[in-house]
C-alpha cells in the first residue's frame, strides 16, 4: 500500500483534538471528506491524535453506515428504497441507475467513479423518489421524462394557521435580518427561570419527536438536577421513515430553533448546546452554521451559552436520546439502560435536556404569546399546533401544519385526497414504529387522546397513504428490512427479532409463508415489544402487529382467506386483482429484480445522462 | 445501618437491603431467574433480556439483573409474558448460533420448552475459527454477544482495548482493529476474555487442540507459549 499523506488529515482534525474522544465522529467525517474513505493509517492517526483505542475507532467506523473502511466511489449515489419512495418506483430507479453504471447495489464502478447503494428513508418523502447524490438532494426523479431536481430540496408546506412554519416554504432560508430580533428570548431573559419552566409546563407542550413526554417536566428535571455543566441537545436526527418536518424547519427557519434552544438553555442553566443532525441531511449543515454565526454576531450566543453542530453518520438508532449522547461522546450508538434518565445523567454523564426540533420551535411561540393564549390552539388535552408529514399516494404531499383536533379526513383533504382518484387502502400512521390505519379511521381526530383510543400512535406525525392498488405485503417487507438494518444489536430481542421478523415478512411478501409463520411473527413481535432495551426494539413490531389485526389473511400460510370482518374480504379481493402486478420482493429494498423494473426508453436514459452532466457541473 | 425494603416475588414476601437487584432478591428466597449475559465480575448491561420479570405497574418487562428492589414492589418471575419472552429469545438464539459448547443454555431451553427448530430457514451467524495466536482460538459461530470479553478487555478489568465490535444489529461480531490478528493488537494474552466466555467461542488453544484429537505430548512440543510458562514452574 502506498504511503498515505497524513498532513492534510492532521490539519483537518486539529480543531477536534481538544474534544478527545467526543471529536471522533467529526474527525472521521473530516477524514472521509479528504480521502473518500477511512483507511487503516488514517484511522490509526485519528486514534493516536484523539487518544482513542484503535479497536474502538474501528468499532465506531463499523457501526455507522456512512463511514467506510474500504474504498468507495468518488460519487456516492444513495437511492432511497423505503416506503414512500417505493410507492414511486424507487426499485426501478435503483435498477436503472445500477444498469446504467453496470454495477449492482452496494458496488462501485471499476474506475472508482461511482458507488450506488440502496438507502433507508432519506427524509425527502414528499418529493419521492429521492436520491442523496453526494451531499446533495436529488428529488422527484422521473425516469420517463428524465427530469429531476438537484440541490436544495423544496419545502412544500400547507395547512393553517401557519405558526411554526410561518417562515417555511418560501424557497429560501430565513436570515436573522428577516427573522428579526429574538423577541421571545428577550422576554424570557426578563423572567425568572422557574417562571419560564412553569410557562412551558402550563402550555401543555409535549415532545414532538415521538415519545410525547411533557417538555416542561424535562426542563424542570434538568434544572433541578445536581451537576454541572448542564447541556441542551436538539435532536435533529430525524430518521423515522416518512418523517421530513424537521428537515424543513432546519432548512427554512433555523433561527426559530436556535431561539428555542437558547431560551431552554437559559431556563435550565445550560452552558452548552448540541444540534445533532442526521448524516443524511448534510446540506443542512452550512445553513445551520450560517445561522449560528449570525446568532453569535448578534450576541444571542456567547461565552455563557453556545451551540455546536454534530453530524450523525447513518444510524437511525441515534435518534434514541441515550444513543445520541453516546454518539456525541464518540462511541457506537448503543442506547443506554434507563434509569438514569437524561435529566440527571445525559451527555457526558451530566444533566441534559434533549428536545426534538419541532418541540423547540414551539418555545418562542409559547413565551411570546403566553401559555394561556397558546392553549387556545388545539384541544384541551392536546394543545398547540402540530406538523404532519403527508406522503405516499396523495395529490399534494408535504408538511401540513394544523391545530390538534382536525380529523384525518380533513388533513388528507388538505393534501388533495388520494392521488389519481383512487380509493384509500391504508395509512401508515406515526412512522415505521407506528401503526396502520384504514378508511375506518378517517374521522378520528388527530389528538393524543383520540389517537390513543383508536390505537394509533402519533409518533413523529407521519401520515403515509397507500391507495387501493398497492400491495401491502411489500410494505411489510420494507418495514422488516428497515428495522433489521437499523437495530444496533445490543439487546437480544431486537438484535435477533428484527432479523427473524424480516425473514418472515419477506416470505409474506413473496407469498411463500410457512406453517406457523403468523404465530412466529407474533411471538417475535410481542417479545421485542415487551423485552427490548430501547424504543427501537419496543416499536419494531408495532406496525406489523397492527397489520396482523387488520389483514390476518396476508400472514397466513394456508392460502385460505381468513375473514375477520366483511370489509377485510372486499379489500382482499382488490388486492388479488393487483396481484399480477405486484412484485415478489426478496430482502425488500436490497435486491430489486430486473424483471419488475419499468424500463425507461433509451431516450429517457440519454436525457437523464446529459442532464446529470449538466447538473453535476454546478 | 442499611435500609431494608420489602417486596413480593412470586407471592413470597422478602426483605432485602436497599440497592439489591431483583435478581439477587429472588436468589435470597430460592427463586431462580435465568441469566446469560450477567456475570459477577462485569458491568451488567441488561442486554440478553433472559432475566426479565414482570413488575406490577410497569408497562414493559424489567431486566432483573439491574432493576433494584423497591418497597412494596410486586414481581412475577414466571408470568405468561415472561415465559414467552424467555422462550422466544432462546429459540432465536438456537436459530442463530452454535450452542454445542453452551450446556447451560441448552438446559435452559429444555426448561422453557424452547424448540431448536422454531425458526425454519433462518440465517445463522457463521464464522471461520480464528486461530491466530498461541493462547486461544476464537470461534464466533458460537458467540452470543454477551459483551463480557469486550468489557474485561476494556474498563471492567484489563484496560487493554484490543477488541471491539464489527458491524451492527444481527451482523454484529467481536473484532479487532481492521481485523488484525491478535498478536498484532494490544492484546497481552491475559486470558480474561476466555475466562468469561459462556459459550466456548473463546477457548484455550490447548483445550481446542485436545478436542481436535491431539495428544498432550504432541501439544507440548508445539511452540504454543505453554513452554515459557513451564520454565517458571
Amino acid at each position: 500500500m502506498s504511503e498515505t499523506n497524513l498532513a492534510s488529515l492532521q490539519s483537518a482534525i486539529e480543531p477536534y483534538l481538544t474534544l478527545g474522544r467526543s471529536g471522533l465522529l467529526p474527525a472521521l467525517h473530516a477524514a472521509q471528506k479528504i480521502y473518500g474513505w477511512i483507511s487503516e493509517p488514517v484511522a490509526a492517526e485519528i486514534a493516536k491524535s484523539l487518544r482513542v483505542p484503535l479497536a474502538d475507532v474501528h468499532g465506531v467506523i463499523e457501526f455507522y453506515t456512512l463511514f467506510y473502511n474500504e474504498p468507495v466511489g468518488k460519487k456516492f449515489i444513495r437511492v432511497c428504497t423505503d416506503q414512500a419512495c417505493a410507492l414511486k418506483d424507487a426499485d426501478g430507479l435503483l435498477s436503472h441507475l445500477c444498469a446504467h453504471h453496470g454495477i449492482k447495489p452496494g458496488q462501485t464502478t471499476p474506475d472508482g467513479a461511482t458507488t450506488i447503494e440502496a438507502s433507508p428513508c432519506l427524509g425527502l418523502c414528499e418529493q419521492a423518489p429521492a436520491i442523496l447524490y453526494g451531499d446533495e438532494a436529488e428529488t422527484n426523479v422521473n425516469l420517463k421524462t428524465g427530469s429531476y431536481e438537484l440541490g436544495r430540496p423544496k419545502s412544500i408546506v400547507g395547512g393553517s394557521p401557519r405558526l411554526l412554519t410561518s417562515n417555511c416554504g418560501t424557497g429560501s432560508t430565513t436570515s436573522l435580518a428577516k427573522y428579526g430580533e429574538y423577541i421571545a428570548l428577550k422576554k424570557a431573559r426578563g423572567m425568572k427561570r422557574e417562571d419560564i419552566i412553569n410557562e412551558v409546563k402550563a402550555s401543555g407542550l409535549v415532545g414532538r419527536g415521538g415519545a410525547a413526554f411533557p417538555t416542561g417536566v424535562k426542563w424542570e428535571g434538568t434544572s433541578k438536577a445536581d451537576g454541572s455543566p448542564k447541556y441542551i441537545v436538539c435532536n435533529a436526527d430525524e430518521s423515522e421513515p416518512g418523517t421530513f418536518k424537521d428537515r424543513i424547519l432546519l432548512l427554512d427557519d433555523p433561527h426559530r430553533i436556535i431561539e428555542g434552544m437558547t431560551i431552554a438553555a437559559y431556563a435550565i442553566g445550560a452552558s452548552k448546546g448540541y444540534i445533532y443532525i442526521r448524516g443524511e441531511y448534510p446540506y443542512i449543515v452550512p445553513v445551520l452554521e450560517n445561522a449560528l454565526r449570525e446568532a453569535r454576531e448578534a450576541g444571542y450566543l456567547n461565552e455563557d451559552f453556545d451551540i455546536e453542530i454534530r453530524l450523525g453518520a447513518g444510524a437511525y438508532i441515534c435518534g434514541e436520546e441515550t444513543a445520541l449522547f453516546e454518539s456525541i461522546e464518540g462511541k457506537r450508538g448503543f442506547p443506554r439502560v434507563k434509569p438514569p434518565f437524561p435529566t440527571t445523567f445525559g451527555v457526558f454523564g451530566k444533566p441534559t435536556d434533549i428536545n426534538n426540533v419541532e418541540t423547540l420551535c414551539n418555545i418562542p411561540l409559547i413565551i411570546s404569546k403566553g401559555s394561556a393564549e397558546y392553549r387556545k390552539i388545539g384541544t384541551e388535552k392536546s394543545p398547540g399546533p402540530k406538523l404532519f408529514c403527508v406522503s405516499g399516494d396523495v395529490t399534494k404531499p408535504g408538511v401540513y401544519e394544523v391545530p390538534f383536533g382536525v380529523t384525518l379526513r380533513e388533513l388528507l383533504d388538505m393534501a388533495g385526497g388520494v392521488a389519481n382518484k383512487k380509493k384509500m387502502q391504508a395509512v401508515l400512521f406515526g412512522g415505521a414504529a407506528g401503526a396502520f390505519a384504514t378508511s375506518a379511521h378517517l374521522d378520528v381526530k388527530l389528538t393524543f387522546e383520540d389517537l390513543r383510543a383508536a390505537g394509533l400512535p402519533l409518533g413523529s406525525g407521519v401520515v403515509m397513504v397507500f391507495d387501493e392498488t398497492r400491495d401491502m405485503r411489500d410494505s411489510f417487507a420494507r418495514l422488516g428490512h428497515f428495522f433489521a438494518h437499523e437495530s444496533c444489536g445490543k439487546c437480544y430481542p431486537c438484535q435477533m427479532g428484527t432479523q427473524r421478523q424480516m425473514e418472515i415478512l419477506n416470505r409474506v411478501a413473496a407469498r411463500k409463508t410457512q406453517e406457523g409463520d403468523l404465530a412466529r411473527l407474533q411471538d417475535v413481535g410481542w417479545t421485542m415489544t415487551d423485552a427490548s432495551l430501547c424504543g427501537l426494539g419496543q416499536t419494531a413490531a408495532s406496525a406489523v402487529l397492527s397489520a396482523i389485526k387488520l389483514w390476518p389473511e396476508m400472514f397466513d400460510g394456508s392460502g385460505k382467506k381468513v375473514v375477520v370482518k366483511a370489509k377485510a374480504v372486499k379489500r382482499k379481493t382488490q388486492n388479488s386483482k393487483s396481484k399480477a402486478k405486484s412484485v415478489n420482493r426478496k430482502a425488500a429494498a436490497m435486491k430489486p429484480k430486473a424483471k419488475v423494473v419499468k424500463k425507461p426508453s433509451k431516450k429517457a436514459v440519454m436525457k437523464k445522462n446529459s442532464s446529470r452532466k449538466t447538473a453535476s457541473r454546478h | 445501618m442499611a435500609i431494608e425494603v420489602s417486596l413480593t416475588i412470586d407471592g413470597q414476601q422478602v426483605s432485602v437491603e436497599q440497592g439489591t437487584t431483583l435478581l439477587k432478591a429472588a436468589q435470597q428466597i430460592g427463586v431462580d431467574i435465568p441469566t446469560i449475559c450477567f456475570h459477577e465480575a462485569t458491568t451488567s448491561n441488561a442486554l440478553c433480556r433472559i432475566c426479565v420479570v414482570e413488575v406490577e405497574g410497569q408497562r414493559l418487562l424489567q431486566p432483573s439483573c439491574i432493576v433494584k428492589a423497591a418497597q412494596d414492589m410486586k414481581v412475577q418471575t414466571r408470568s405468561e409474558r415472561v415465559m414467552r419472552a424467555r422462550r422466544t429469545i432462546l429459540e432465536m438464539l438456537a436459530s442463530t448460533m452454535d450452542l454445542s459448547d453452551a450446556p447451560a443454555i441448552l438446559t435452559m431451553m429444555e426448561a422453557y420448552g424452547a424448540s431448536v427448530e422454531r425458526f425454519p430457514d433462518a440465517e445463522r451467524r457463521e464464522s471461520e475459527i480464528k486461530d491466530d495466536n498461541p493462547m486461544y482460538i476464537r470461534d464466533y459461530s458460537k458467540c452470543l454477544l454477551c459483551w463480557r470479553c469486550v468489557q474485561v478487555c476494556a474498563g471492567d478489568a484489563q484496560y487493554t482495548f484490543a477488541i471491539n465490535f464489527n458491524g451492527r444489529g444481527f451482523e454484529t461480531q467481536i473484532g479487532t482493529f481492521f481485523d488484525k490478528s491478535i498478536p498484532e493488537t494490544t492484546c497481552v494474552l491475559c486470558g480474561q476474555c476466555v475466562g468469561v466466555c459462556p459459550t466456548g467461542a473463546l477457548k484455550p488453544k490447548r483445550e481446542f487442540l485436545l478436542e481436535q484429537g491431539m495428544k498432550p505430548e504432541e501439544i507440548s512440543v508445539m511452540n504454543t507459549g505453554r513452554k515459557r510458562r513451564s520454565k517458571k514452574e
